[in-house]
């Protein structure tokens, strides 16, 4: 059984081939401004790397924000199905999955088998999201990849307006003209996201394993402040941005199954 | 008939939707019941002008007002009555919660 | 335009101060100041008797308390006063500013009512302020008493910062975002208006496809004027209607939140030799307020 699911992240479109539940193929391209060729690329590369062509492919499940822009989709599935899928197939322990992409947050609860039982999606605001830290990332003119490793090094976190990207931006500005550490800048941009992302995940209910995904879960700043906030463990999956695809590919898998 | 009223929204609406505490600081007899049994300690009191003397009036703290959705959901506001509200004898207080529809 | 090294700033808008010798200070009996510190600007009336004698419009620096001190100092300048000659004055703005020489603070949503109505006179009912940071729906009474009020400053979308933005994308001045966005033929879809930092990418993107400035600008305007539009029609709109703060300026604002609405907003002509300035709306109210309060504390 030979499955794929593609997400189509108003950043990044991912690509994962699974073969019996496995994952043997994955790729990833920048949606740009024409995401359905970017997810045409993205899966050419997968194929590639596995050594398969189209044909092989039983079914294919597309997901994410530009999910009706996907091409060569059999079916799609909400961000938060995936979500909640890839959640229970990394740990069979997980019943919440938190997701923080590029421009949206949302939290899952999910029971053993993967399926989805209620969500929480952040409002369509930059602050709440990955965007969040990468216009921060260039207001300190600091590397997106440092800006974690930064964070960790501050003891107490800047006063800034969080609410806002724009008003943050402002902040920092200020804040660097006062001779204000990076450090303790970069300490509150990512305390600010965990407030907002366990506020989400309180209104949900707070259930134990709690699995991170997406894009911003690679990052250590984020996730130091997430654990502080929430008090509990986060579990993360290797290469947390492919979890979408990877739960639209299991669907993906079952849907091909169903129909044999 | 005319109505004397003096009314603030506290909240937002944004794309997940429009969440309000509204007070009509005219009707607010500074009495603080409401702020006993926020369970959030999101209210507070708070002087507000009106012709020219400074009232006590009940407000929404301003470390909750831009996440206000985040705050009231826990009494369920979507269920028609909370704490505040249920309080308040001289209707002074209300809650607006519209949530869109999720995705 | 200021230069930074040589580097135009686009966003960054024309400072202002003026003085209306006309009216004496000699025949003066209460003079009066009211201060208002914007997180984005600075404003300082002063009011010989309850009529605005001079003002400053000025951007804030990174020390409120500096700011309101220089923005008062620039209002008094070729006036021949001094701090001691003020009967009252009262501070305003966002948060709990401190105005160092204020006698009190008021909050900013009594003064701009307050201010409208002087500016336009007892027929206001609906007031429309686009701050810096803020953008704020007001109903009032006959006498600039608030009715309503509703607020958002929880997101730049339809503030003066959100308007910044788009200024610097484009790299036109921002003193003339208003008018180059109407110079479209049709007017477009507008961007997101739920978030400036998406319109932004939208915006972006826009201009790839090969649309214009004059387009993308258009496709912003709108954007902003209907989240500014939505905050009014939640208070409920009743005429007349008026526009205050920076944006007042804008035409390309102003016409696109009546055009939505479906009300012509009042029109604020010869500001220079009135001192009916919407943009100091908050100082005027700040400033009529300290006659008021000087007044009461006479009859004690």
């Amino acid at each position: 059984m030979i499955s794929a699911g593609i997400d189509m992240g108003t950043q990044r479109v991912k690509v994962v081939i699974l073969k019996d539940k496995q994952i043997i193929a994955r790729s990833q391209q920048f949606s740009g401004f024409e995401p359905t060729k970017a997810a045409e690329q993205a899966l050419e590369e997968a194929l590639q790397n596995a050594k398969l062509s189209r044909k092989d492919i039983q079914h294919i499940t597309a997901t994410g924000a530009g999910v009706n822009m996907a091409p060569f989709a059999d079916s799609t599935v909400s961000m938060m199905g995936a979500d909640a899928r890839a959640g229970a197939y990394f740990f069979s322990s997980a019943r919440t999955v938190i997701d923080v992409g590029a421009e949206e947050a949302r939290a899952v609860n999910c029971n053993e088998k993967g399926v989805m039982l209620d969500f929480v999606v952040n409002a369509r605001c930059a602050a709440g999201a990955g965007t969040f830290i990468e216009a921060m990332a260039r207001a300190l003119e600091v590397e997106l990849e440092d800006m974690g490793s930064l964070s960790l090094k501050a003891e107490r976190a800047s006063p800034i307006n969080a609410s806002c990207v724009i008003f943050a931006e402002s902040d920092v500005v200020s804040l660097i003209h006062r001779e204000e550490p990076k450090t303790e800048i970069a300490r509150a941009i990512f305390d600010a996201m965990a407030e907002r992302v366990s506020s989400m995940v309180y209104r949900l209910g707070i259930n134990p394993d709690i699995v991170l995904v997406g894009g911003v879960a690679k990052d250590v700043g984020f996730v130091a402040s997430l654990k502080r906030r929430l008090g509990t463990e986060i579990l993360i999956p290797e290469e947390p941005w492919f979890a979408g695809a990877v739960g639209a590919a299991l669907i993906a898998a079952k849907r091909a199954g169903r129909r044999q | 008939m005319r109505v004397i009223q003096v009314i603030t929204y506290y909240g937002y609406r944004d794309g997940s939707g429009e969440y309000y505490i509204v007070v009509d600081a005219e009707r607010c007899n500074s009495c603080g019941d409401c702020t006993k049994v926020c369970p959030q300690d999101a209210l507070k009191m708070e002087s507000m002008f009106i012709d020219l003397e400074d009232k006590l009036v009940v407000a929404v703290a301003e470390e909750h007002r831009k996440k206000l959705s985040y705050t009231c959901s826990p009494c369920k506001p979507e269920s028609g009555d909370v704490p505040c509200v249920q309080a308040c004898d001289q209707e002074a207080i209300t809650c607006i919660w519209n949530p869109m529809n999720r995705k | 335009m200021g230069n930074k090294e040589g580097k135009t700033e686009y966003w960054r808008w024309l400072e202002y101060q003026r003085v209306m010798p006309s009216r004496g200070l000699n025949n003066a009996e209460i003079i009066t100041a009211g201060v208002d510190v914007g997180s984005v600007g600075s404003k300082a009336v002063i009011m010989t008797d309850g009529d605005v004698y001079s003002w400053s419009v000025m951007r804030t620096g990174s020390n409120s308390s500096d700011s309101a001190k220089k923005a008062l100092g620039w209002a008094m300048e070729d006036t021949g006063l001094t701090l001691k000659d003020f009967n009252y004055i009262v501070g305003t703005g966002y948060g709990r500013v401190n105005v160092p020489m204020a006698n009190r603070a008021i909050t900013e949503i009594a003064c701009h009512a307050k201010g409208a109505n002087y500016i336009w006179g007892p027929s206001v009912r609906t007031v429309l302020d686009v701050g810096g940071q803020d953008v704020k729906a007001i109903r009032c009474d006959q006498n600039g008493k608030v009715v309503s009020f509703l607020m958002n400053d929880k997101c730049a979308a339809g503030t003066g910062r959100g308007m910044e933005v788009i200024a610097d994308l484009l790299k036109i001045p921002i003193e003339e975002v208003g008018k180059v966005s109407l110079s479209v033929t049709e007017e477009p879809k507008p961007v997101s208006s739920t978030c400036v930092v998406f319109a932004k990418t939208e915006a972006v993107g826009l201009l790839r496809k090969g649309w214009s400035k004059e387009q993308v600008l258009a496709a912003y305007m709108r954007a902003m004027s209907i989240r500014m539009s939505e905050l009014i029609e939640k208070v409920g709109c009743e005429r007349d209607f008026v526009i205050t703060g920076g944006q007042s300026k804008n035409i390309g604002i102003v016409q696109r939140v009546e055009n939505i609405l479906g009300m012509k907003s009042l029109p604020a002509p010869n500001v220079k030799e009135t001192g009916r300035d919407p943009v100091a709306a908050g100082a005027i109210g700040a400033a009529l307020y300290a006659k008021a309060l000087y007044e009461k504390s006479c009859k004690r």
